[in-house]
């Protein structure tokens, strides 16, 4: 059992990086970017090789980069091309396929099992402290810590805010002497760097990356950003940012404790499939209701 | 402050919609100048803040503002000197982030990275107290609480934080009840006249249009048509610009009557009988 909430916060920590993307580019800029999959993926290859190569420290900055130039092409798409926002999403995550592929020279996964990660870096910095052994947790908790801080240090800066009225009221912006290109260029950016760490983290955490690390990433934030909202939607920034985590922890909560019960793996996407479903129409269909309900009534007494 | 040199401006140029929005235009505004613009629908007035706005290029002419031609600068280039509000009162403010936010964006001093301060705040405090309507204490709630009247003060606020050199007001109060616009309106001479804003004002309104600043312009068909100012402003009546605007307005309602053809008269005609 312990076991179990203890693999959900690790996980959920950092998966909670790409939540908080999503809660820049989808809750405050107002764009879904479905090229998250293959950004997280991106940033699980980019950090693997990097940290095999080279050293586990520069893999951080090394996916963010990466995921920050995933971004900019992904926002050039929309803002000075003139394609659609999904779609520019939708190319970008279908080129990364290859060009993921291509980073691993042409291998579908690194492994990582001989080379030291951030995990271990941190293991070996806590030495023989009581908190060696949470040292997975500590790293996760570091990281989602760090970032959530900074997103909402930024969120309060006069960019910040210019993003978040891009979101809020393109018109507006536009108006005033900011270019929506130019936020949402940034914002697209900074989001996909943390989408980037989020998946450098995760495979180093599962010590492998392969090619299909982030498939269902997207789905499975969106759900977490979803009971994050829910439950800490209202108030300041930083109280959004840790509904986000705990949206996060929460989903993978319930994704370890149904493993448990014996739901398969595979069921996961599924799982957090129906939970976007329901959590983005339910709000719909609530309203919807008393009027279905309105016109069966009359349906039932004949005109 | 403000220069039109015979700007002109046709949409769908060459197909059967074809229309002169505006037509050799000339209009120079002093520093400092608050003038109110009159005119049927259609006249082009919207059309005439657009171009200056830099929603659109003209297609002759040239724009010149404070001495700089800024006939093709881009509009949110434009925007820097220039605050435009529009009849929607949900237009102009961020409904999702908080009264303090949305002055703080429009306050716009120092870098990207710079966080508002302290003081800042309270500057913000001591403009929000001008509006008397109690939202000094409302900092941290959200825009989108507030009621029209409520977020069209705070976007006239927003818009004179930084003085612009022209503010560009669109039928600005026209959404809002006969009480909540008054206030508007007081609130808009008010800041107009302490800093000196050039201001150029669309009303339907023929009390505000000979009552607000000091000079009225009436537009038709693209062009001005009335400019009146000081003495003859002063001795013009409500009846009179009402006379002078019906002279125009039917002459443009003959014009509308001259472009449906029986087909399509008849088809109105159907499509009022059914409603």
């Amino acid at each position: 059992m312990l076991s179990l909430i203890q693999a959900a916060l690790e996980l959920g920590l950092i998966c909670s990086l790409t939540v908080l993307a999503l809660f820049l580019s989808y809750s405050m800029l107002g764009v879904c970017d479905l090229s998250t999959d293959g950004c997280f993926t991106l940033g699980a290859v980019v950090g693997a090789v990097v940290a095999v190569s080279g050293h586990p420290l520069l893999s951080i900055p090394a996916a963010m980069g990466a995921g920050m130039v995933s971004g900019f092409v992904t926002a050039t798409l929309q803002t000075r091309m003139g394609v659609d926002s999904l779609l520019s999403g939708i190319i970008v995550n279908t080129g990364l396929y290859s060009v993921n592929i291509a980073i691993m020279e042409g291998a579908s996964s690194v492994s990582l099992n001989k080379t030291d990660t951030v995990f271990t870096l941190l293991r070996g910095l806590l030495g023989e402290t009581p908190l060696a052994g949470q040292y997975k947790l500590l790293t996760a908790l570091l990281a989602a810590g760090v970032m959530g801080a900074l997103l909402s240090l930024f969120l309060g800066t006069r960019l910040g805010l210019a993003i978040r009225a891009t979101g809020d009221n393109p018109g507006m912006v536009r108006s005033s002497s900011i270019n929506t290109a130019f936020t949402t260029t940034v914002g697209l950016c900074l989001s996909n760097a943390l989408t980037g760490l989020s998946g450098c983290l995760m495979a180093q955490y599962q010590k492998n990356a392969e090619i299909n690390i982030g498939t269902g990433m997207l789905t499975i934030a969106l759900a977490s950003l979803l009971i994050g909202r829910t439950l800490l939607g209202k108030g300041t920034i930083p109280r959004r940012a840790v509904g986000m985590a705990v949206g996060a922890i929460l989903f993978q909560l319930v994704y370890t404790a149904a493993l448990r019960l014996d739901m398969p793996g595979f069921m996961l996407k599924l799982v957090s499939a129906v939970i976007v479903a329901l959590a983005i129409s339910g709000p719909y269909l609530k309203n919807q209701w008393p009027i279905w309900r309105r016109r069966m009534a009359q349906g039932k007494e004949g005109r | 402050m403000l220069r039109l040199e015979h700007i002109s401006k046709t949409f769908a140029p060459g197909t059967v919609n074809e229309k002169p929005a505006l037509q050799d235009l000339s209009l120079h505004l002093e520093k400092g100048e608050f003038a109110t613009i009159v005119g049927s629908n259609g006249a082009g007035k919207s059309t005439l803040f657009n171009a200056i706005a830099g929603s659109f290029l003209v297609d002759s002419g040239s724009v010149t503002l404070a001495g700089q031609d800024v006939t093709f600068l881009p509009e949110h280039q434009r925007a820097k000197h220039m605050s435009r509000l529009f009849q929607d009162p949900m237009g102009g403010t961020a409904p999702g982030m908080t009264i303090g936010e949305n002055l703080a964006l429009a306050a716009g001093r120092g870098g990207w990275l710079s966080r508002p301060t302290r003081e800042d705040r309270e500057r913000f405090r001591e403009r929000l107290r001008l509006l008397n309507m109690g939202l000094e204490d409302r900092m941290d709630q959200p825009v989108g609480l507030l009621s029209g009247g409520q977020r069209q003060a705070l976007t006239l606020l927003m818009a004179t934080m930084v003085p612009p050199w022209l503010l560009l007001l669109d039928e600005h109060t026209a959404a809002l009840d006969p009480a909540t616009a008054e206030k508007v309106l007081e609130l808009t001479r008010r800041i107009t006249r302490e800093e000196g804003i050039t201001t150029l004002m669309i009303t339907h309104d023929m009390t505000q249009a000979l009552t607000m600043g000091s000079r009225t312009l009436m537009m038709d068909s693209g062009r001005i048509v009335l400019d009146v100012r000081g003495a003859e402003r002063e001795s013009m009546t409500v009846e009179d610009l009402l006379r002078r605007f019906r002279e125009g307005a039917g002459r443009a309602l003959e014009d509308d009557r001259v472009l449906l053809s029986r087909g399509q008269k008849k088809k109105v005609e159907e499509n009022e009988e059914n409603v």
